[in-house]
């Protein structure tokens, strides 16, 4: 059994209330840094900890923080990135809705440690009843003192509030939600200048993820040398998996990093295996955007070494024959999946979800889905397949924001190791219905 | 203006306590979940007339409504029904079955997708995820998330709609599953 910090009291029951999150040690590391800490000291313990990024890109929190700009006399901010929109994702609702004070404590933390008065969580608009769950905490933390003026007699005073976005997967990139927290379209901003510097009103803003807020408690009561202990290499400490797709056990499951895909999958304490007995096809392993692997390349690397639930070991290969961590949003596809099919389900979402600023992003990934509409309904031509690729490859690196990267990826990595099947099903689009046959035949890139 | 698009006095101080979170320079921050309120209590979409009236609150130009207001999927420029089927059917609720229950329930119903009921109870409308993709297939109607769908669940719940004859608001929902 792997080591839990952020989920390990989930089953307690009431642990979602205040009093039942503090007797099971919770709020410890808001009396710990502010009694005991200078903002500075906690955030060197996070830069000691190795803590990445926890929504998708990975980004050391440690250095992200340092790089806020301290202007004398501007209020600065931390925002919480809680618009988890990414296909397969579906652990910050968990966490949120089961432990919301783990997030809340985490924001108090850290909102301490880089000087903002007034904190914001920007949850997506769809997850309404959640914003609830977490509204109801901070009114908690606030009767507790944990929230308000001079937090627990100390001088350090904070408010939080809880901000619905509504229905928009863009505002998940950084400075889209800023912009919707501003009351506008989420439209992704030019960069430089970085949130850091100029964020949400033009003010100094950290942006972070929610399992990257909750994870500084632990990480400020056990300190960062020993947070850093926990896990494999540069994979430092824990991550919650959102696991979902033809598995016996769909649902989140907090892993220490490093733990071998195959465990992931096959063990009873997480995926449970392939639902019905099934063989396993093939997996994303981080979210929509990330590479779509084969099973054999998903459970072992190129050099036939286990693949590691890690930041370094998923992405071994590099998209050759390597994927990312992504968010940890896991989906596995038994081998009656058409990934064909599945790739038109991304292909769509991505279409549906550009902002439209950019032309390579919104005219290409419209361009894919129609394509591969017309595939999936048996008039596709030879010729597709390599158009395909022809417009993903030109909308990686072109747009303003990774949106183009994350429609890109998807279609690229599903013609690099699938395009035995792609052939087939514009060849013989009734036939393919049995997709089996093409269990484990592709072509690597 | 018509008579009726205005906030009565108990949601325009909810209102009010949202504006409040913000630096008073800064309200319009307050724009998104105050249309949420505005779609909730005004038919559950939102007319031009409702978006002049929250340009109105915010003291902003009703253009800087309108563009927000197309932004953003779960705002609706055109009416509903009653109650608003969203079916998620991106990849992990499709491998799982959500094509089936957008079948089925435009069989139920006698509708396809994106039309209404002809007795204005129901729409149906596909979406992009939801974040439920460990309990897919799901569906959500208003802030209720049903998740883990049969067929059968699927019928009930369009019978307990039904037989509650009107759509619950975002505003006096506190909790999921509860229709």
């Amino acid at each position: 059994m792997g080591k839990k910090l952020l989920i390990q009291h989930v089953n307690v029951p009431n642990i979602h209330t205040l009093q039942v999150y503090k007797e099971n040690g919770g709020y410890a590391s808001v009396e710990k840094a502010l009694k005991s800490m200078t903002p500075n000291d906690v955030v060197e313990e996070v830069k000691k900890s190795g803590l990445r990024g926890r929504g998708g890109a990975g980004f050391p929190t440690g250095m992200k923080w340092s790089f806020l700009a301290k202007p004398e006399g501007v209020d600065r901010h931390l925002v919480c990135n809680a618009d988890e929109s990414e296909p397969g994702t579906f652990k910050d609702r968990y966490l949120m809705e089961k432990i919301p004070h783990a997030l809340i404590e985490g924001m108090i933390t850290s909102s301490y440690a880089l000087g903002a008065k007034s904190s914001y969580i920007y949850i997506r608009g769809e997850y309404f009843y959640v914003a609830r769950i977490l509204e109801t905490a901070i009114e908690e933390a606030y009767a507790a003192g944990y929230l308000g003026q001079n937090i627990l007699g100390t001088n350090y005073s904070l408010d939080l509030y809880v901000q619905v976005g509504a229905g928009a997967y863009i505002c998940g990139e950084e400075t889209a939600l800023l912009e919707s927290l501003e009351g506008k379209r989420g439209n992704p901003r030019i960069k430089p200048p970085f949130p850091a510097v100029a964020g949400l009103w033009g003010r100094p803003t950290v942006v972070n993820n929610v399992e990257t807020i909750a994870a500084v408690c632990p990480i400020v009561m056990m300190g960062g040398d020993e947070y850093a202990k926990i896990g494999i290499g540069r994979s430092t400490g824990t991550k919650l998996i959102s696991a979902s797709g033809h598995i016996n056990k769909p649902g989140t499951y907090e892993i220490e990093l490093g733990l071998p895909v195959e465990e992931f999958i096959y063990s009873d304490e997480y995926c449970g295996g392939i639902l019905n007995g099934k063989k396993l096809k093939a997996v994303v392993a981080g979210g929509s955007s990330v590479p779509i692997l084969p099973a054999e390349l998903i459970l072992k690397n190129d050099k036939g070494e286990p693949r590691l639930m890690s930041y370094e070991s998923l992405s071994e290969g590099g998209f050759a024959t390597g994927t990312m961590l992504g968010s940890g949003g896991f989906i596995v596809y038994d081998e009656t999946t058409s990934i064909v099919k599945n790739l038109y389900t991304f292909a769509r979402f991505y279409h549906h979800e550009s902002c439209g600023q950019c032309s390579p992003c919104r005219e290409g990934t419209g361009w894919m889905e129609k394509i591969l509409h017309r595939i999936i309904e048996g008039h596709g031509k030879p010729s597709d397949i390599d158009l395909l690729w022809d417009i993903q490859r030109k909308i990686e690196g072109n747009t303003i924001c990774p949106l183009g990267d994350a429609a890109a990826w998807p279609v690229a990595s599903a013609i690099r190791h699938f395009r035995a099947e792609f052939e087939e099903y514009i060849k013989n689009p009734q036939g393919i219905k049995d997709v089996k046959h093409y269990y484990n035949v592709h072509q690597l890139a | 203006m018509s008579q009726e698009t205005k906030f009565n006095e108990e949601t325009l101080a909810t209102v009010n306590k949202i504006i409040s979170r913000y630096p008073s320079d800064k309200s319009k921050s307050s724009l998104i979940p105050i249309l949420h309120i505005a779609q909730a209590e005004f038919g559950g979409w939102l007319s031009p007339e409702t978006m002049d009236y929250v340009a109105s609150i915010l003291k902003i130009k009703p253009v800087e409504v309108y563009e927000v207001a197309s932004f953003y999927s779960m705002f609706n420029l055109k009416p509903v029904g009653k109650c608003l089927l969203e079916i998620c059917r991106t990849s992990s609720c499709w491998v799982r079955g959500a094509e089936d229950v957008v079948r089925h329930i435009e069989k139920r119903l006698n509708i396809k997708e994106g039309e209404t009921t002809p007795d204005g109870m129901f729409t149906l409308k596909t979406v992009e995820c939801l974040g439920s993709c460990g309990s897919a297939p799901m569906m959500q109607v208003g802030a209720s998330y049903h998740e883990n769908l049969t067929l059968d669940k699927v019928d009930s719940l369009i019978d307990d709609y039904r037989s509650l004859g009107k759509q619950r608001s975002y505003t006096d929902l506190d909790y999921k599953n509860t229709l």
